[in-house]
This record gives C-alpha cells, structure tokens and sequence, in this order.
C-alpha cells in the first residue's frame, strides 16, 4: 500500500466522522464541528495529491488548502453568529427546532 | 429737421407702442399708462409736423416706401407708406383732436377702476386710425380699418358690465364688419384684375392711370365697368363705417361708450375713416365717368346715399331727448354732407368739412361730457337746463361748436365747409334733388342745435343734479378752448378768397374768389340757417321747458310724428323684423337640423362605440380572462407543491446532500472512472 492510499484512507475516515456528526447531533455546534471535519478531509486529499502527484510541480496544493482554511474560518465565524442569534431568538440551539424557514 | 416717407411709420407706430406698454401695466400704474398715451400722441402730433415741409414743397406728388411683406409664389405681397397731402393733412388732426382727448379722459375718467385699461385701448385706437391714413396698400389699409373695428368694439364696450354698453359694442361691430365684406370683396376682385394692392407705385399702382383706364375698360354683369363695381364694393365698407344709410344705427348706440370714447369715433377717428377712404381711392371711384352708356357711376350712388343720410340724420336729431343721442344724428347727418361731397366729385370739400367737422364735433362732445360729468350721468335733457350759469366756460364753448356745425356766417368754421359742400352740389350736372336735401338738412341742422342748447343750459334746472352742477376741473376745460379756437380758425385755410387747403390737397393752384362767391345760394343757406336759429329760439329758447314732463312744443304740435323720429324712424325695429327676423329663423331651422338630424347620426354612433364596448368587455371576461385565470391557478398549484419539499428541518437537507453524493459517487464507480 503507498502513502497516497493510506492518506486517502485517512481522509475518507475523517470525512466518515465529520458526516456522522453533522447528520447524527442535534447541537449545532457539533453539527458545524461535523462540517469542519469534512473540510479538512477535503484538505487533506489536496495536500496527499499534492505530495505524491507529479513531482515539480509548483506550490499549488498548499495554496489551495491556505485559501480553504481562510474560507473556513470565516465561514465558521458566520456559523457561530447565526447560531448566536438563534440561541438568543429561540432560547435553544437544538437543530430540530429552527425549523422556522419551512416552505 | 424735416421727416421723409421713410420715417412716416413712426406716426401709428409710437401710440402702438403706448398701447402695448398700456397693456402691460398693472391695474394701479395709472401714471404710466396715461403718461406714455400722451406722450405717444404728442410724439406722433410732432413727427406729422416735421413731415409738413416736405410735403407742401411738393404737393402735387405721392411719396411712396414699399417694401415686401412675404413672398407668394412668383410674386410678393407688398406693403407700402405714402405721404402726400391728403394723409398728412389728416394725421395732424387726428393726432392733435386725439391728443385733447386724451388730455380730456384724463379728468374725465379719474374715477374710473380701469383707467389704464382705457389707455390702453384709446392709444390702439389712435394708432390703427393713424396707421389707415399712411398706408399705401389696401390690403394694410384694411388690416388698419380692421383693428379700428376692434378697438371701437373694446372701447364701446368698455363698461360691458351694463348689459346696454355689451350689446351696443356687439352691434358696432357686426354692422360695419357687414360693410366690411363688401371692402373685402372689392379688394379680392381688384387684387384678380390688377395683381396689385398697392394704391401708388411709380406708375403701377391701382390708383395710377395704367390701371384705371384697363379698369374702366372693362364691362362686368349688367355693364358695369369693373371700376364702378369694385367703387361700389368698395364704398360698402365706407358705408359701414361712416354710418351711411342703410348701416347707420350703431352709431347712436356706440354712445353707450364712455364720453371720450363718442368724441374719438365721433369726430377724429372711426367715422372719419369711410370719408377718408372713399377720398383716397377717389381715382378708382371716378374712374368710370368717363365711359359712356354706363347704366350707373359709382359716385351717383355716393352722392344719393350721402344726401339721404344727411336729411334723415337731421330729422331724427330733431326728436332726440339725450344729449349725446342728438349729438350722435349730427354726426350721421354730417357724415352724409361729406359722402355727398365725395359723390359730387369735390372731394376735397369732404376732406374740408371731415377737417373743421373733427374740431368742432370733438368740441361738442366733450362739452356734452363735461356735462354729463358735472350732472352726475345725467344724459336727457329735459331733466338738465339751467346749466350755462353754472358752467360758463363749457358753455361759451358749447356754444361755438354749435355755431359751427350750425353753420352760422362767416366768423365759424363750418359754415366754409358746409358753402364748399353746397356749391359743389350745385355745380352737379346729374341731379339737383341730393342739392335740395342738403339745403333742407341745414335749416334742420341749425333748429335741433338751438334746441340742444336751449334744453341744456337755458331754463331752470329740472333735477338735482343739474342743480348742484358745477364747472369741470382744468384738464377738461383747456381742450374745450383749444378746440373752440380751433373750431373757428380752420375755416379761414379753405374760404374761396384764400384757397391754400383746396391748392395743397389738389397740388395746383385753385384760383381765388370773392368772399362772397357765392352769391345766390350762400344767401339761401345763410337765409335757411337764421329760419332754423329762429324757429328754434321761438320754441325753446323764449319760453324754457317748465318742468321735466312737459310736452316738447313739436310732439305738442304733431305727436306722430315727434314719436316717429324719436324712434330713429323706426329702422330699428324694421330691421328687427326683417333681418334679424330672417337670421332667427335660419338659427331655428339650423337648431332644428342639429337637435333632429345630425344629433341622431351622432347618437347612433355613439351607441356603436357603447355596443363594441360592451362586447369586448363580455369578450375579454368570459373569454380571455378565463384562460389566464386556469394558467395562474395551475402555477400556483405548482408552487404549493414543490414547496411541500421546504421543511426547514436542516438534517434532511444534509441527508439529501450526502445521498446525493453516494449516488454521484455510484455512478461515478459504475462508469468506469470516465
């Protein structure tokens, strides 16, 4: 087995977990923390494609995962002040009951 | 300095100019408003002088200024000026009797809410009369006579709050605008046979020789020359305006304007301007005379017309009980003396008795409204009397002007006019009876002023407002002065001892008289005139009106009569029956076509358009709409379905999200990788 298939072992596991969370908990801060975890799966495959792909090539892979990651974090942030607001408006952060945007 | 042709325009453009600035003037700028007529006027008085000196140098000559108006085809309409002796003579009248009563409205219309107004329409009057008398094209002539229609309908109908003063200005001017048609149509035809409307034009001009012997040449229906019938046509317009019979009765209604206003059409502008008229186009009128087997001259009609107008004019006058009504059967009765003139072939002995006629007739009326203004409107007068005490000046002044159109010997102005008149009709070799009419007219001329005067200023005063009469400021009685002194000098520039008005209108010299040329027939007139002097004092004068219901000593005597004449011979009232009768029956039987006919065809078209509504209206609800109702219906239906799938629960979107992709991924899988 060589590395590339074991990182992409490892990814899919973590991509496993993080769906898991995200469909399973119903706080939705672990339902974000899913999220994150399926992000850095996905980082993970760019980085293994990067390492052991074409040798020579420029620093693409790295960069691409720093975007990723700055993407993220704001995303993240965003996440958090929404779910801020929700707490405030509905006194709880249980996913099942923003149920408010229903068509 | 002296003025040519070429300034002439200045002369109706500067009171143009004060009606324009008239009329822009708010209500309270009455300075401004009086202050610029006047000045126009006395501006326009000063450019006609400095023109004189041009003129009498040479005053067998027409100085002409034509210029294009507008391109027409291959040719251009082309207007023009000229300045000769007959138009300039007339400006300084106009301007000058004009400018009097001006100055007079100025205390005469003081109390007035609209004097700026008045102004304003005074000045447009004056203008339109000054633009006339140097226009050298008929067709400008006409577009001046026109606005002095106007302007007399404004200013008869100044105070149009009375119901009298709206329908006397609505009579002036339907009456004239009738003759108007006939100068309208005399200048079509004219403009057709000549191509021209020029009156002089260095040789080609429709009152030159070429013209008018190619006029004259030719024979119309019934063997007219084609001059006499465009004379004819052309003197319709004349009689329109000069109050001739059978157009004369707006002219007593016209006194419904204020006083002023009388004097200016009366005297200076709107009456004069018929006589003037018929003077100017005098070679096309006398054109035909030298065409044998014509059944009938132009100039016979005017001469017939013009002596029946002076003798009815005079009757009437005679049975008037208002002032400015007797004032106003003068007027019409002087204007026939002039048309008869005219008619004689003396046109220059019209011209004469229009010049001393304005003087003493603006004179007269403005004693009438000094008057008027002193007795509070009081008009009729059997309620005035006792007003020559009183009034003095107006009185003395009265006085003269009524000598004058009396025709009183030798120290009066009208009496060389009228003479000039009655030896020219002598003179005719056609009739003698338009002679013996005139003849009779002075004698009447001569009693009803007696009366007049008898009635106003003799006597006792029959009211209180004659009573506590009292003479009129300054501004009112200096006009009176310069028109009595006027009133008596003008009649020395034309006696038959020394000629100059005859020699300077003419352009050659008129050869001089005696005093008494006359002879014969000036004794019969100054003969008939103390008869009417005489009878009237023995009637009116010796023993004054009692009290305001007394009899008049002639309704006493033939009372018919009397009522016959104070109903203007009853021409109101005929034409009442006739034509007026006959435009009323053609309004019925046009009210009957509409309401019945035309009406109905409009009705059935407009239950058309109902019907064609109605039906695209059903069209539209029970057809289209429908179909656009099921699509709306069915897209809603549409919606209401798929949002079902919105449930805002996000677990089942991320399960669909994640289901989504191991279908992707299978798919990708059973593909092969490709």
């Amino acid at each position: 087995m060589n590395p590339l298939q074991l990182c992409l072992l490892a990814s899919s596991g973590l991509f496993c977990i993080g769906l898991v969370a995200a469909l399973a908990r119903s706080n939705t801060i672990l339902v974000l923390l899913g999220l994150e975890l399926m992000l850095n799966a996905a980082n993970l495959n760019f980085i293994a494609f990067w390492r052991y792909g074409h040798p020579g090539a420029p620093a693409t892979g790295v960069i691409f995962v720093l975007f990723a990651i700055a993407v993220a974090a704001a995303e993240a942030a965003v996440g958090l002040a929404l779910i801020i607001a929700i707490s405030r408006h509905q006194r709880s952060i249980r996913l099942q009951e923003a149920v408010t945007l229903k068509g | 300095m002296t003025l040519g042709v070429e300034q002439i325009f200045l002369v109706p453009l500067l009171p143009l100019v004060a009606a324009a600035i008239g009329s822009l003037t708010p209500r309270r700028g009455r300075a401004l408003a009086a202050g610029s007529a006047i000045t126009a006027m006395a501006g326009a008085l000063i450019v006609s002088c400095l023109a004189l000196p041009g003129v009498l140098a040479e005053t067998s000559a027409h100085q002409v200024a034509n210029f294009d108006w507008f391109d027409l085809g291959a040719g251009a309409v082309r207007l023009g000026w000229v300045l000769d002796p007959l138009g300039l003579l007339m400006c300084l009248m106009v301007s000058f009797v004009g400018l009097l009563i001006f100055i007079f409205s100025l205390g005469y219309m003081h109390e007035d809410d609209n004097f700026t107004r008045f102004f304003c329409f005074l000045s447009l009057f004056a203008s339109a009369m000054l633009g006339l008398l140097v226009a050298n094209s008929l067709l400008l002539f006409f577009i001046c006579w026109e606005l002095v229609g106007l302007a007399s309908y404004l200013l008869i109908g100044f105070w149009f709050h009375q119901p009298s003063a709206a329908a006397a200005a609505k009579k002036a001017f339907i009456t004239t605008r009738i003759g108007d048609l006939g100068l309208l149509l005399g200048m079509v035809w004219l403009y057709h046979s000549t191509g021209t409307l020029l009156f002089y034009d260095h040789g080609h001009g429709v009152l030159e020789s070429s013209a008018l012997t190619a006029l004259a040449a030719q024979t119309t229906i019934g063997g007219l020359a084609v001059s006499t019938a465009i004379g004819l046509l052309i003197f319709c317009g004349a009689v329109g305006k000069s109050g001739q019979f059978p157009l004369h009765v707006w002219l007593p209604d016209a006194m419904e304007g204020p006083t002023p206003v009388s004097a200016l059409i009366h005297a200076a502008t709107m009456v004069a301007a018929g006589v003037f008229l018929i003077a100017r186009v005098f070679p096309l009128m006398s054109a035909d005379l030298g065409v044998g087997n014509a059944p009938v001259h132009a100039l016979t009609v005017v001469a017939f017309i013009g002596a029946l107008t002076a003798l009815m004019g005079a009757c009437i006058a005679v049975a008037q009980n208002d002032i400015k009504r007797v004032l106003a059967f003068s007027t019409v009765s002087q204007l026939g003396y002039m048309m008869l003139a005219l008619g004689v072939g003396s046109w220059v002995a019209a011209i004469f008795h229009l010049l001393t006629h304005a003087f003493f007739k603006a004179l007269l009326f403005l004693g009438a409204g000094s008057v008027i203004h002193a007795a509070h409107h009081e008009q009729d007068i059997r309620r005035l009397g006792g007003l020559g005490a009183k009034m003095r000046l107006t009185f003395l002044t009265f006085v003269v002007g009524m000598m004058a159109l009396a025709g009183v010997p030798f120290l009066f102005s009208g009496f060389w006019s009228k003479e000039a008149i009655l030896h020219a009709a002598h003179d005719w070799n056609v009739s003698s009876l338009p002679l013996l009419m005139g003849l009779t007219g002075v004698g009447l001329t001569a009693f009803y002023m007696t009366r007049l005067v008898a009635e106003t200023f003799r006597g006792q005063p029959r009211s209180d407002a004659a009573g506590h009469a009292h003479e009129s400021p300054a501004v009112m009685t200096v006009p009176l002065l310069l028109l009595a002194v006027g009133s008596v000098l003008l009649g020395f520039l034309g006696t038959p001892a020394w000629p100059w008005l005859q020699s300077t209108l003419l352009g050659h010299e008129v050869e001089r008289e005696s005093l008494f040329a006359g002879g014969g027939l000036m004794m019969l007139s100054i003969l008939l005139v103390a008869i009417g002097l005489g009878a009237g004092w023995a009637l009116y004068l010796r023993r004054g009106r009692r009290s305001e219901s007394a009899a008049d000593p002639i309704a006493a005597a033939a009372p018919r009569t009397f009522a016959f004449l104070g109903a203007r011979m009853k021409l109101d009232e005929l034409y009442g029956a006739t034509v007026i009768a006959a435009a009323d029956a053609l309004a019925a039987l046009a009210d009957f076509c509409d309401r019945r006919g035309w009406d109905g065809a409009v009705r059935f078209v407009a239950q058309l358009g109902v019907f064609t509504g109605l039906a695209s209206r059903d069209t539209d609800e029970e057809g289209l709409n429908q179909g656009f109702n099921a699509v709306g219906e069915r897209l809603r239906g549409a919606g209401r379905f798929y949002s079902r799938s919105q449930t805002g629960e996000t677990h089942g979107y991320l399960l669909t999200v994640a289901l989504a992709f191991v279908v992707i991924v299978v798919l990708v899988a059973i593909g092969g990788g490709r």
